[in-house]
């Protein structure tokens, strides 16, 4: 069941039903799903939450709508994974990864996705709506499907072939707008005013981002019901990175997980850090940027959290980090080179920012520490494919072989003859 | 009549100009002010436009031509 009661403006606290709205009607701050804590404090225990089906609906109680009616492709209880390669080279004794990459649409937005759709269709919407270079466009387009709902996409008229095909074939409207960055925000934003869809990241954006939670209960379920000593996460629009820590402070209110003070550090990159340049002023005042980065996940230059992100890291003693597009490229290398994950530029930038904080001794040796991998490689192979080695061009004999593989080694191996 | 929410974003050159008081003398525009953040270098002020949507687009378009960067109130919408 659900323990949602209300929204609340995260400015002014004014209270309002749980509706599909996103905008305090008096100081148009965003509005935050509020829950019964006392009630859930009652209700919700470790063995309840394990007896629960293996996704992220087993979190049911602390999102805002039924797990029964939810819209449920499968997304969640992703693998965390003990890092040890990684960890080894970066001199970090307890490093783990949590692969996001594994969900259906191969990227985090599943379970935000999953949550706007679920409250959309409760609210009677018979359409979802989304703008969006990839990631969410693929999850909109999914789990309107699933849901049996209409789905309109709005898509940059330049997006690269590739990246429409992981969204069309769902059978959305794809709509490819040919205008600026800021004129697609705002033509968004006017449609949002106008149309009665759900359009995920606008008017259920406060039940979407909850979603987000889940990242955090399942890390801390899968750690044997204990909170990080530090996360590193990616930051777009500064959402997950509020969120995930909202999650672990709820688990410690209701008595979950002990309270470790968990230090949240939030990686951007340089081609687009509002969040991290407001955090080196140490101001609270996000200053918009036009994004250039290979990240193009990460690539919201005026972030709708960054003010909240910014009071996270001040509140967790967090650090926050920025990225050159060279060092992205090599993040995704050394990733996927010591653990076996292959995973798109935001993970690049998560270990790219993870091996800088920790060459610098801004992470001590033995933090428990979880690195939050949101998407997978496969969906941004331009960035890495110019800088990988070839395959070996071979002739079908073994001398041809032998002489490619002992230029490319410098030797060749031990054969089985000796 | 239409009404639209929108950030407005003032560089340092403009904290000094009255851009709202003469975006509502200039076009035909109710200006309503419900939260803002002004200090010596920057500002910026969350307002609600009301009038004709013609209007509205083309105050827009004045208020972006003084220098004054213009935004959703949600921020960016379009996500990777």
């Amino acid at each position: 069941m659900t323990f949602a009661r209300n929204l609340r403006c995260r400015e002014c606290g004014r209270l309002y039903p749980l509706d599909p709205v996103h905008v305090c009607e008096f100081c148009f701050g965003p509005l935050e799903v509020f829950y019964d804590y006392r009630a859930l404090a009652r209700t919700l225990t470790r063995a309840r939450i394990e007896r629960g089906p293996p996704t992220m609906w087993r979190y049911a109680d602390l999102l805002p709508c039924e797990a029964e009616t939810a819209v449920d492709i499968g997304t969640g209880m992703t693998p965390l994974l003990r890092a040890a390669n990684l960890g080894r080279l970066l001199g970090l004794n307890r490093l783990y990864i949590k692969n996001d990459c594994q969900n259906p649409t191969w990227s985090f937005k599943d379970r935000v996705v999953s949550v706007a759709s679920s409250v959309a269709r409760q609210f009677e919407f018979d359409t979802l709506a989304c703008a969006s270079t990839g990631n969410l466009a693929n999850s909109v387009a999914a789990h309107a499907a699933r849901a049996g709902m209409k789905a309109i996409v709005f898509i940059p008229a330049d997006l690269e072939q590739g990246k429409i095909v992981g969204s069309a074939v769902y059978g959305p409207t794809l709509v490819a707008v040919d205008g600026s960055y800021d004129q697609v925000n705002r033509l968004c934003s006017e449609l949002s005013d106008k149309y009665p869809w759900a359009f995920v990241n606008i008017n259920v954006r406060p039940y979407y981002a909850e979603g987000s939670k889940t990242l955090a209960y399942e890390v801390c379920e899968q750690l044997g019901w204990q909170a990080p000593d530090h996360c590193i996460v990616p930051m777009a629009s500064g959402s997950l990175f509020t969120k995930i820590y909202k999650g672990i402070k709820e688990l410690a209110w209701l008595g979950l997980v002990d309270w470790r003070a968990t230090r949240m550090s939030g990686a951007q990159a340089e081609g687009c850090c509002p969040i991290v340049e407001a955090w080196q002023r140490q101001s609270f005042d996000v200053r918009p940027q036009k994004p250039n980065t290979i990240a193009k996940s990460l690539a919201i230059g005026n972030p709708a959290d960054g003010y909240y992100a910014l009071k996270t890291l001040a509140h967790t003693s967090g650090e926050g980090v920025a990225v050159s597009d060279d060092e992205i490229v090599e993040g995704i290398r050394l990733l996927a080179e010591t653990e076996g994950i292959f995973a798109e530029t935001a993970g690049g930038v998560v270990v790219a920012a993870l091996k800088r904080l920790a060459q610098q001794g801004r992470i001590g040796g033995d933090e428990l520490v979880v690195a939050f991998i949101t998407g997978a490689g496969l969906k941004t192979q331009e960035a890495v494919a110019q800088r990988l080695q070839p395959p070996l061009a071979i002739q079908p004999t073994m001398a041809s072989f032998e002489e490619a593989l002992s230029e490319r080694m410098g030797a060749l191996p031990a054969s089985r003859r000796g | 009549m239409a009404k639209q929410r929108v950030k407005f974003t003032f560089p340092t050159e403009l904290i000094k100009e009255p851009v709202i008081w003469k975006l509502g003398r200039e076009f035909d525009l109710v200006t309503n002010v419900r939260r803002a953040d002004v200090t010596e270098d920057r500002g910026w002020v969350v307002l609600e436009l009301e009038g004709d949507i013609g209007e509205i687009e083309r105050g827009v378009r004045w208020v972006q031509g003084q220098g004054v960067r213009v935004d959703p109130v949600p921020g960016d919408i379009v996500e990777g």
